[in-house]
């Protein structure tokens, strides 16, 4: 196109009117990948919108000092009690269990991978454990139920059907992927000259981990730790199918028990009107076993900068 | 300790015992790996050898019933495949439009950094919370009622930030030449997007979208939530066809349709007390972690291959 002519004088506002078409498009375009990116904010403001205005219905009928000190759990009964503590307590002792197995059983793995194993001992075991975090949560119920507590029962006789120990243990099992990708990846982190000076004063390869690369690494370790932690308490089908479903304010692990994520299964199982004391109850459990993720978050937050290593 | 007084002996017992705990430790790591691979072994074998009385055609075109022998997956398999397809159409545009506006266009300012920390928060939120959103949201607010598009909208939202987290890890591998290429010859912002950017992202961003796929066909909990029922014994209508006196189903009519899907077959027949169900859970659950294994395992593949094939 030859340019400084008259009659290329239409062409070129032509141009200049493209021009601004395309501005006007790279707008809209922006526009809309930004409102794709608002959704998750708008699922947060959803979540908790949905649990607390359902939660305050809740709370009108039900006073948080009875929710927070009584000691059952009846919420469908006619002599209702809304004790929270019994779903609380069958959600702590679970998830203590699990992660009395995973956080030792990741880490062990997670230093073995990045201190120890070779490359080819690696290229196998990573796709292993990812396989083994994508076991759907159903099928480990299934295996909880029907083969670990069996086997269980073989050591402990009076081990009931349903226990929280086997789920606990199961869901354990689910965890330790998550700890010991995140915790390897923490450790590789560390930089090579750490490891080489613990050599050259003549640590062994155990020494260096466990003395030089844990403690550099020990701030991605909690975050691991505590994304274990929120699945542990939000972990649910494992536990409707192998623990029982009978509200009971137990710390023994031996015994079944609900936790807050099964109760809520089994209302959504039956049939509950919209409004309803027993459809806003489960958006009170919801609510708490939220609060009790992010406490834990907090928790995880503040160790994370408190034990924080810059190189 | 004073090293001088060691003698050659000592130093040679004191490394012996250094490599012993090194050993010690090494097997305690293969250990630990062994009883993962184990309990996968063990899980898949044991619902071959249990299920595989059930491993008929039959079994995949019957629909559940209250004998165990006579009931079937059908309305399990078609559900699971129809809440994907929703899954899908939801969270892969709105996904990959999130990765692409946080990478390519979003400003350092505290608008972005909400979004970031938002992404990273809701991936720890418990699946179930999901499940009440959906019920409080889509079931009664929008009023889509127990339906496919409930299903499928609310599995969207749990896998959506596996997908943006992809879609940035791909986009942030490719190097800034082809940005600055694509610009000096004239293309807008979003053309070096739309040309560049997300065509040379796309093993990554098809990644996280299987891997979240996988993960989305196991979810039992938000499904049960929203009230998903157990016993269904009809499928969704089909497009176009009749489906009562002269009245023919619209395109999108199998959207609102109720529903069942695989996981929460399995569940109801794991907890029902007659043994005869179980082999069928373990039927049904081998197919569902055939279903999950094939998708994480191209997944893993892709990644790997990705991993070879690019050199920028």
């Amino acid at each position: 196109m030859s340019a400084n002519t008259p009659t290329d004088l239409p062409v070129v506002s032509d141009r200049l009117a493209k021009n601004a078409m395309r501005h006007a498009s790279e707008r809209v375009i922006e526009a809309l990948l930004f409102s794709a990116a608002a959704v998750s904010v708008l699922t947060t403001i959803g979540i908790v919108y949905v649990l607390v205005s359902e939660s305050i219905h809740f709370f009108q009928n039900v006073s948080i000092v009875d929710f927070l000190t009584d000691t059952q759990w009846t919420p469908l009964f006619d002599d209702a009690h809304f004790g929270i503590m019994v779903l609380v307590s069958g959600t702590l002792v679970s998830s203590a269990v699990a992660l009395t197995l995973a956080i030792p059983m990741g880490t062990i793995i997670a230093i073995y991978l990045s201190e120890f194993a070779n490359g080819k001992v690696r290229e196998v075991a990573k796709p292993i454990l990812e396989l083994l975090g994508g076991i759907p949560t159903i099928v480990f119920g299934y295996f909880a139920l029907l083969m670990v507590t069996p086997l269980l029962q073989k050591i402990f006789p009076e081990l009931p059907g349903f226990s929280l120990l086997s789920a606990g243990l199961v869901m354990g099992i689910m965890i330790v992927p998550y700890i010991a990708s995140l915790s390897e990846d923490a450790m590789r982190a560390v930089p090579m000259s750490l490891r080489e000076g613990s050599y050259a004063m003549g640590s062994t390869r155990l020494h260096t981990a466990l003395h030089v690369v844990v403690p550099a690494a020990f701030s991605g370790l909690a975050a691991s730790y505590i994304l274990a932690i929120s699945r542990a308490v939000g972990e649910t089908m494992i536990l409707a199918v192998a623990a029982g479903m009978q509200p009971n304010l137990t710390w023994n692990p031996m015994e079944p028990a609900a936790t807050i994520t099964s109760f809520i299964v089994q209302v959504a199982l039956g049939d509950l009107p919209h409004g309803s004391i027993g459809y806003q109850t489960i958006f009170a459990a919801g609510l708490t076993l939220i609060l009790i993720t992010l406490a834990f978050n907090i928790l995880g937050q503040w160790l994370r900068r408190r034990f924080r290593e810059n190189y | 300790m004073q090293p001088t007084s060691l003698t050659t002996e000592q130093i040679r017992a004191l490394i012996a015992k250094g490599k012993l705990k090194d050993a010690i430790f090494k097997a305690m790591g293969i250990f630990c790996l062994a009883v993962a691979l184990l309990v996968i072994v063990l899980l898949v074998s044991d619902m071959v050898a249990k299920g595989s009385e059930r491993f008929t055609l039959d079994f995949f075109l019957n629909f559940a019933s209250r004998r165990a022998t006579q009931a079937g997956i059908l309305s399990a398999w078609v559900g699971s495949l129809l809440v994907m397809l929703v899954t899908a159409l939801a969270a892969v545009p709105l996904g990959v439009a999130a990765g692409v506006y946080l990478e390519e266009y979003a400003k350092r300012n505290w608008l972005t950094e909400i979004i970031e920390i938002n992404i990273t928060n809701l991936a720890a939120v418990p699946s179930i919370v999901y499940g009440l959103l959906a019920l409080g949201i889509f079931v009664y607010t929008f009023g889509f009622g127990q339906s496919i598009l409930s299903a499928g909208l609310t599995l969207a939202l749990l896998i959506l930030p596996i997908i943006i987290v992809s879609t940035r890890e791909a986009i942030r591998a490719i190097p800034a030449m082809i940005r600055e290429g694509s610009m000096a010859v004239g293309a807008t912002r979003w053309q070096t997007c739309r040309y560049h950017i997300i065509p040379y992202a796309m093993p990554g961003i098809l990644t996280g979208v299987i891997i979240g796929l996988a993960r989305a066909i196991g979810e039992t909990a938000p499904i049960i939530t929203i009230g998903a029922l157990t016993f269904i014994a009809f499928l969704p209508p089909v497009p176009f066809t009749e489906v009562s006196e002269g009245v023919n189903a619209g395109l999108f009519d199998w959207v609102m349709s109720p529903f069942t899907v695989m996981p929460i077959q399995i569940f109801n027949w794991t907890s029902r007390p007659d043994p005869a169900f179980e082999v069928n859970a373990a039927a049904a659950g081998f197919v569902l972690m055939a279903m999950v294994l094939t998708m994480n395992g191209i997944a893993i593949y892709l990644r790997y291959k990705m991993r070879k094939n690019i050199k920028w």
